[in-house]
């Protein structure tokens, strides 16, 4: 397992994203799945340096880790407000131009891209966990 | 992210290379508004180079749509990378923001 711990601001978004592309890039070699692990990543990581912290700096650490050559799980832990993107409802995809808005966009791409994810509130951390199978 | 524009007899063809991220994709909507407030209203966006979109790069892309129609003006892509289709397909963008396979077919179409 590999980890990366930083300041929850979107200064650090390319460090993030550098981390999943090398991490990832070791289980598997296809560009298309990678990207698609990047930006759920991105979109789950965004939320949090807008959302988490509206006090306070706070910190993101990120983990990757494959069990084996198949299954790679992404876990992203924030200990700012508790907050569930997963629970929103999923945003209106058919709306016209004039009408179409962009919130909630970001986690519907996460669900969309991932095969698995989950979220969990252990003591005062967020625990998203997005897994892709290769 | 970066954006090359070359104005065109039919319009103004924009090429964007590289990644369209939470960082770097409000420079997109920023450019492409001096574009607009210039008086330019007929975009081809050239995205062979583009090898990633996130909602963010969405974002703007959107913005810049929204503005086009209020000026009747329009906003075409061309040559999506596989990766940056899915996104517009998935989105559902891709009902709203006309795609196009090649920048010829794009600019036939302004």
């Amino acid at each position: 397992m590999k980890s990366i711990r930083l300041p929850a601001i979107i200064e650090n978004l390319d460090k993030f994203i550098d981390f999943v592309h090398t991490c990832v890039g070791e289980y598997i070699s296809i560009d298309k799945k990678i990207m698609e692990i990047e930006l759920a990543a991105e979109e789950a990581l965004v939320n949090i340096f807008k959302y988490a912290y509206p006090e306070k700096p706070g910190q993101v650490e990120m983990q990757c880790d494959s069990d084996d050559s198949k299954k790679i799980t992404i876990e992203i832990r924030d200990s700012g407000i508790p907050f569930n993107g997963l629970s929103r409802p999923d945003p209106d995809i058919t709306a016209d131009l004039g009408d179409r808005k962009i919130g909630g966009l970001g986690i519907f791409l996460i669900k969309k891209m991932a095969d698995e994810v989950r979220y969990n509130r252990s003591g005062d951390t967020n625990v998203l966990t997005i897994v892709f199978y290769a | 992210m970066e954006l090359n524009v070359k104005n065109e007899e039919k319009g103004t063809l924009v090429s964007v290379t590289g990644r369209m991220d939470a960082v770097s994709s409000p420079g997109f909507e920023v450019e492409l508004g001096k574009l607009i407030d210039e008086g330019n209203i007929n975009f081809v966006v050239d995205f062979s180079e583009l090898d990633y979109i996130s909602s963010s790069g969405l974002r703007s892309v959107l913005a810049t749509a929204k503005r086009l129609k209020g000026k009747n003006g329009q906003i075409l892509l061309a040559s999506l990378k596989d990766v940056v289709k899915e996104v517009f397909e998935i989105s559902g963008f891709s009902a709203i923001i006309p795609i196009y396979d090649s920048v010829e077919e794009a600019t036939a179409a302004l």
